[in-house]
């Protein structure tokens, strides 16, 4: 594996530990980024012609006019249920239609309707419907207001941005291609210089854009380099389409704080770009990525959240080509407002932030969320790409992962480790090397002969695994896959028609198309039990390296003038990764008879995956700044609805010292996805390697993670639900507390846990901001009781990971932390009762079978445990749903209690018992011994 | 036959009701703490509960110690009895967790799982097994005393010889120092030749090059050098009958390959003669080995090299000898042949062949096992490496290190080190796991974690003599 990863990837490496930025493309090298970077802030071109408008019940449309080249483009305006805009940008009568980005929408919104208020030759008002919300139309030049009683809550092209690159006809083939060449040529020196460094050089470049967006106001528009073709290291994308990037500009009024667009391994607040590269989302296998910077990665959901202590809103733009996001802050109020706001913006101390978006190709598409909380964000951008999937209950436990695990003989081994050293874990799973020659859907004939006989010694622990598929497919005349696939043309096309083949894995590999839906639905039934030999119901999916990752491609990813039927990949891109795992995850439903919850891992994603499983970070490395920095990827991630998020524990590159290792098992069981993963080429580190004192810190943190499982699982079934994410930032539930804006080395778990990892080196103590004025709580370990909206110091040795229960929530756990998570499925419960000042907390419980789709069918428990004067009761909060347990509850924990005389139970049939228990005056902690009522039951206990 | 039948079955039942008498999961040797009606106390003393509190399925004492027989606690061990078998504690969270643990199916008697009783079918397999590894072990251990005799008698044999070479070089420098007066007033007209001789030295690049014997040829000019020449063949022979295999000193920068190898075939056949040393079992693992260390010209080529910076300081050392004392030459040249003998000797009864030299056997020999894709070679005290099977240079897989068994068992494991490094990683390394056996064998190979590989290798001189097999099975009976 290691000769073909240097390679494939590695061979300008020479051993340092860091991406190599020279294989990826800065904004500079991207032809359209830098073209639409080099329009600065102005007079828009464009305007409304007012005179077109149409406005039926639910849908305004009105064309613009570019006064430049007179190409005219339409504008559709929506309202959509739950407050949200729709703004729609096409040309309005393109040489070919341009791409509309298919199945990431779950239905087409619902639309409300719409009235116009007002209307003169400046513009229109319109009313949204709801809290005097109004949008302001104004024909010249065009920009469009989205205002609530006399505040903007967001403008579009008020910084005159908006650009539009019209479909056009290739003029003069012959003689525009040798200056193209030669003008790439020429970049391609310029470019050198660029790269060395040379001041004068980047001068010069910085000059050259500012005279082209001079000269792109002529009439007739000027051929610029990189329109027609572009070279990039030794790839030519041939761009027979040409240039058809798209461009807008949004201003955020009152809005310091702008969050989302993943992925990026940068913090959770973004940052304003004016000093270097925009945002890039561009779904790439980076190799060895570095920190904090606005590179892109494997994926890519290209909706912004802005917060601000008044309100929170949020900007999805729905675009799956290659895309740059510029954001720049503005508190001098530079932004030129239109006359018709200047009465209502009193003040230009108002600070404020831009945030310019770039396409190459497609429309645009924009969903702007109006919130105002951030909840209603949530929901709002779930009513529109849906929800979390509900993964299986096992799924949240602990995955013991490793490139590779040897063989059924390793496999073994690894399984008894975990017992022997009575340490749970849910998942083992087997990475490319288990297949026969990186063919996916096979296994390796000599070290995984018998795989059905190794699942079913996992089944026998009630145990699972994974293994990978990835979507490139070995170009082999033996290989069933490869040939099905090349037989029905499923294959993604080079641009001269002929299967596109780049080198990976395998070798010489191609790809599937999986735009085609006729595609997915034959790779879904690849996964059948009599398709997919050696395969059972314990047999979970990986879906690797599908952005799609090609050794051999432009930026380690395919050519973007291949094409999937009549779409170029750069229209695609970024939504492939998304289609492989629906594939997948649709075979998985399918083999079961649409009855079984699927499980599949993607790297790459979209708006919308979500829907599909769960997503990592990545190959992230063993370094103290990498497990730092998985708490904002998985934020960022959950803020745009991707909850199930979790980084390689211990570092995928390179070997983690034994210090790093522990406190990323510790961090790590309080992040969604908790998985080990290791490259092939590191010393073997399952936990029991690191002697016994480690393997004991391993052991307690993996089951901690086990006794909170309960918990785990109901925040995936409201995020399943509601769509707001399971791991939050603070400012979520502390909107207005400003000092939680740009936290994010602690975050929330649900409303109710707090965490503050410790991921420093030799740490003696960590610095956690606790939340909320009229907040306590309370540390989960030694139910110590903390006040909010305060800094609290904490002393930390190797054993500690602190974690606060907030006062006023009632936390459902497991005690009993068995083997697995299936072996933990009929034991009881004990509920952590933390009260607040008003000596009040409410929860939840839900319970269903842990791993079908019979939720759906309403077989499920869901409770409302609420403590309210001295008075603990579970009611059913869904009494038209039907599901039985044997899960009881075994203990009660209230803390912050005071000494009661005496706890009665009073059950449903009316039986009253007098239940013993214990109370701890010095930490206030009241445990109730064995109250014994079944966990789906009615019931109250009261505390006299 | 019926008999014993119903004996077991009265006896089962026996115990049974012994078993009554104390709650679920208790061990016998803990029977006495929980007193049937009596008030219990943790066993570690935290505090006392009604006794109907024992196993009532809800954790009372820190310890674990009031739930035996549920999964209450998380820290409870449940006792199995086993009958038939071996008793053994488990987990409390393995009770009842539908998965079958106790071969007495004790540990699921509330899950629905369905356990079948498998001990006494464990319980015979156990006793087979171990009556093989037993009889294994018997005829293991008898193999060790022979190779610890052998071994003694060959240490001592080595001894004697070193001693013989000691004494040869000091007569031979005797008379090499007389010698020297002599020939200096003589050697005045001779100098032009030496000064050939010195350049042909510094030509050469390599120490090595020059192997003692093509030098003794070459300088093989005076009556008194016959004798050396006799000698050095001496000390050859006992080279190559040791084959010295052994690196030099072990140091990083020649572990890639050993410096032996190349020696041996230098000495051109004709000049060393089938020696007349009388192991006849050392003189046919040279031949194999002779044989089987030869390597493709450029393979030797690149090695040489290696081996010259493993030599250097000697060679400083001659070079600045020959610059400083005209005369000096040959007197080193002595010295060296004879350093090789010493060296190698000296080496070889310095190893830790075990506390009574039992592995000395394994000392200068190879052991080949062939997978599927490779062939891997383990010359004990050497070095393992693994070659492909269908073509490829050969890989170091580590030179000899160390023992590095636990403390109880320090000669079970071989360790071998500082290997061809990898792609971004450390150096490969081997470790070698002992277990008895009656041949001397690799077992298996595997690389459980890149790089680092390891190997089974059974072999007589790790057995242990074995215990009284008889009464261990009959113990089992009992139960």
């Amino acid at each position: 594996m290691a000769p073909l990863l240097v390679l494939g990837l590695a061979l300008c490496l020479s051993g340092t530990w860091a991406v190599d930025k020279g294989n990826f493309k800065t904004c500079e090298q991207s032809a359209f980024c830098k073209r639409q970077r080099a329009l600065k802030p102005g007079e828009s071109p464009y305007r409304a012609l007012l005179e077109t408008m149409e406005l039926t019940n639910t849908r305004l449309t009105l064309q613009l006019i570019n006064d430049n080249n007179k190409v005219r483009l339409l504008l559709e305006l929506y309202r959509l249920q739950g407050n949200i805009t729709r703004v729609k940008i096409n040309e309005l009568k393109p040489l070919k239609p341009r791409y509309e980005v298919p199945d990431v929408l779950i239905r087409e919104p619902t639309t409300e309707p719409l009235s116009v208020l007002s209307q003169d030759e400046n513009g229109v008002v319109l009313s949204l419907g709801v809290e005097s919300q109004r949008v302001i139309i104004s024909a010249r030049p065009f920009r469009l207001d989205i205002m609530e009683g006399s505040d903007v809550l967001m403008s579009l092209n008020s910084r005159g941005l908006l650009a539009f690159e019209h479909l056009r006809m290739r003029k003069d083939t012959f003689s525009y291609k040798v200056t193209s060449t030669v003008a790439s040529v020429w970049d391609n020196i310029k470019r050198v210089f660029s790269s060395q460094a040379d001041p004068e050089a980047e001068k010069k470049e910085e000059a050259d854009p500012a005279n082209q967006a001079e000269t792109t106001k002529e009439e007739e528009e000027k051929v610029e380099d990189g329109m027609w073709e572009e070279t990039f290291k030794s790839h030519t994308d041939s761009k027979p389409n040409g240039p058809s990037a798209v461009s807008l500009d949004f201003s955020l009024p009152g809005v310091e704080h702008v969050y989302g667009i993943p992925e990026h391994a940068d913090t959770l607040r973004l940052k304003t770009t004016d000093n270097g590269d925009p945002y890039r989302l561009y779904n790439l296998d980076v190799f060895q990525y570095e920190l904090y910077n606005p590179m892109a990665l494997y994926g890519s959901v290209p909706v912004m959240v802005a917060h601000s202590a008044q309100r929170t809103t949020g900007i999805f733009w729905l675009n799956a080509a290659e895309t740059w996001v510029d954001i720049s802050s503005n508190t001098a109020g530079k932004t030129v407002f239109g006359k018709m706001l200047d009465y209502v913006q009193g003040s230009s101390e108002t600070p404020q932030t831009d945030v310019r978006w770039i396409s190459e190709s497609g429309i645009i598409d924009i969903f702007i969320m109006l919130g105002p909380t951030p909840k209603d964000v949530f929901s709002q951008y779930a009513s529109l790409t849906g929800t979390q999937s509900f993964p299986p209950l096992a799924s949240l436990g602990y995955h013991q992962c490793r490139w590779n695990y040897n063989d059924q003989e390793d496999v073994k081994s690894v399984d008894a480790g975990f017992d022997e050293h009575d340490i749970p874990y849910d998942f083992i799973w087997l990475d490319i090397e288990h297949t026969d020659g990186k063919r996916y859907f096979t296994w390796d004939p000599h070290k995984f002969a018998t795989p059905k006989e190794m699942l079913q010694g996992l089944m026998d622990k009630k145990r699972k695994m994974v293994a990978i598929v990835d979507p490139h497919i070995k170009v082999d005349g033996n290989y069933k896959i490869h040939n099905e696939i090349r037989s029905r043309g499923f294959y993604v096309k080079n641009k001269d028609g002929g299967d596109y083949e780049g080198w990976c894995w395998p070798g010489s590999a191609s790809y599937p198309d999986f735009t085609r839906a006729d595609m997915r639905a034959w790779w879904a039934s690849m996964f059948a039990y009599d398709q997919y030999e050696g395969t059972m119901e314990n047999l979970y999916t990986w879906n690797d390296m599908n952005e799609p990752s090609v050794f051999n491609g432009p930026e380690v990813t395919m050519h973007k003038d291949a094409t999937h039927g009549a779409w170029e990949h750069r229209d695609i891109h970024n939504l492939y990764g998304l289609y492989v795992q629906m594939a997948t995850a649709e075979g998985l439903i399918q083999r079961s008879g649409g009855v079984e919850r699927p499980f599949v891992l993607t790297r790459a994603f979209f708006a919308g995956s979500q829907r599909l499983g769960a997503v990592w970070t990545g190959d992230n490395a063993a370094e103290w700044g990498h497990l730092k920095i998985s708490i904002p990827m998985c934020l960022s991630m959950g803020l745009v609805g991707i909850s199930f998020c979790g980084a390689d524990i211990g570092g995928f590159f390179k070997s983690p010292s034994t210090e790093l290792l522990v406190r990323w098992y510790q961090a790590g069981a309080y992040q969604p996805f908790y998985r080990a993963h290791a490259h092939v080429d590191t010393p073997r580190r399952e936990p029991w390697l690191f002697g016994p004192e480690n393997t004991a810190l391993i052991r307690e943190a993996v089951r901690q993670r086990y006794t909170l499982l309960p918990y785990w699982y109901q925040l995936f079934y409201r995020a399943h639900v509601t769509g707001e994410p399971v791991m939050r930032p603070l400012w979520v539930e502390y909107p207005q507390d400003l000092a939680t804006f740009a936290l994010e080395d602690e975050y929330l778990i649900g409303r109710d846990l707090l965490v503050h990892p410790v991921v420093e080196e030799g740490a003696r103590g960590v610095t956690a901001y606790l939340p909320g004025k009229d907040e306590v709580w309370f540390d989960v370990h030694t139910f110590q009781k903390h006040n909010g909206a305060q800094n609290l110091y904490i002393p930390v040795t190797m054993s500690s990971i602190p974690v606060f229960q907030r006062g006023g929530s009632i936390i459902p756990r497991k005690l009993r932390v068995r083997r697995s998570s299936t072996c933990m499925e009929h034991d009881p419960y004990t509920l952590y009762v933390a009260l607040n000042l008003q000596r009040t907390a409410d929860g939840e419980l839900y319970i269903d079978d842990g791993h079908t789709f019979n939720y759906e069918k309403k077989e499920f428990i869901y409770r409302k445990l609420t403590f309210a004067n001295k008075v603990l009761s579970s009611v059913n909060l869904a009494p038209d749903a039907k599901f039985t347990t044997d899960s009881w509850i075994e203990r009660i924990i209230v803390l912050g209690a005071s000494k009661p005389s005496k706890v009665t139970l009073k059950t449903a049939d009316g039986q009253e018992k007098q239940l013993e228990f214990d109370f701890d005056a010095s930490m206030s902690v009241l445990t109730v011994r064995k109250p014994g009522m079944n966990a789906g039951a009615d019931w109250t206990m009261t505390f006299q | 036959m019926s008999c014993q039948f119903l004996l077991l079955l009265l006896l089962s039942v026996g115990v049974s009701a012994v078993e009554v008498q104390r709650p679920r999961g208790v061990p016998l040797s803990k029977r006495q703490f929980y007193e049937e009606g009596k008030p219990f106390t943790c066993l570690d003393g935290s505090r006392t509960i009604p006794f109907d509190r024992v196993n009532d399925d809800y954790c009372d004492c820190q310890d674990g110690s009031d739930e035996p027989g549920t999964a209450a606690c998380p820290n409870g061990s449940f006792h199995c009895t086993n009958a038939g078998f071996r008793p053994t504690f488990i987990p409390s969270s393995r009770i009842n967790d539908g998965i079958c643990d106790c071969c007495d199916t004790t540990d699921e008697y509330n899950s629905g799982a369905t356990c079948q009783n498998t001990c006494r079918e464990l319980g015979r397999k156990e006793r087979e097994s171990l009556q093989k590894m037993a009889e294994i072990a018997k005829e293991g251990f008898l193999l060790k005393q022979q190779l610890i005799h052998e071994a003694n008698r060959g240490l001592e044999d080595k001894k004697a010889k070193l001693g013989d070479v000691q004494g040869s070089k000091k007569d031979l420098e005797a008379k090499v120092e007389a010698l020297r007066t002599v020939k200096e007033a003589a050697e005045q007209p001779e100098r032009e030749a030496k000064e050939r001789h010195l350049k042909a030295w510094e030509g050469k690049l390599s120490f090595k090059s020059i192997s003692p014997s093509t030098v003794c040829n070459e300088h093989d000019i005076t009556g008194s050098l016959v004798s050396f020449k006799l000698n050095i063949k001496y000390c050859l022979s006992l080279i190559s009958n040791a084959d010295t295999p052994a690196p030099e000193e072990t140091s990083r920068e020649e572990i890639n390959e050993p410096v032996s190898d190349n020696e041996s075939d230098q000495y051109p056949d004709d000049d060393i003669p089938e020696d007349e040393d009388d192991d006849d079992e050392e003189d046919e693992d040279d031949d194999r080995d002779e044989h089987e260390y030869k390597i493709p010209p450029t393979a030797r080529t690149e090695e040489k090299k290696d081996d010259d910076e493993g030599a250097m300081p000697p060679y400083d050392q001659e070079t600045q000898n020959l610059i400083d004392g005209k005369n000096a030459f040959k007197t080193e040249l002595f010295n060296f042949g004879f350093g090789i003998c010493f060296r190698n000797l000296e080496k070889e009864i310095s190893f830790d062949f075990g506390p009574s030299s039992e592995f000395a056997y394994l000392y200068s020999q190879c052991y080949e096992l062939t997978t599927s894709e490779y062939i891997y070679r383990l010359c004990p005290f050497n070095r393992v490496t693994q070659k492909p099977k269908f073509g490829g240079s050969e890989t170091n897989l580590g030179s000899w290190g160390k023992w590095a068994g636990p403390e109880d068992s320090i000669y079970s494991v071989m360790k071998y080190e500082h290997g061809t490094g990898c792609w971004q990683g450390p150096s490969r390394s081997t470790t070698v796991k002992l277990t008895c056996g009656k041949e001397t064998v690799v077992t298996s190979t595997s690389e459980p974690s890149r790089c680092e590989y390891l190997m089974e290798f059974t072999c007589p001189a790790i057995c242990q003599e074995p215990p009284n097999l008889e009464i261990s099975s009959h113990e089992h009976q009992e139960l």
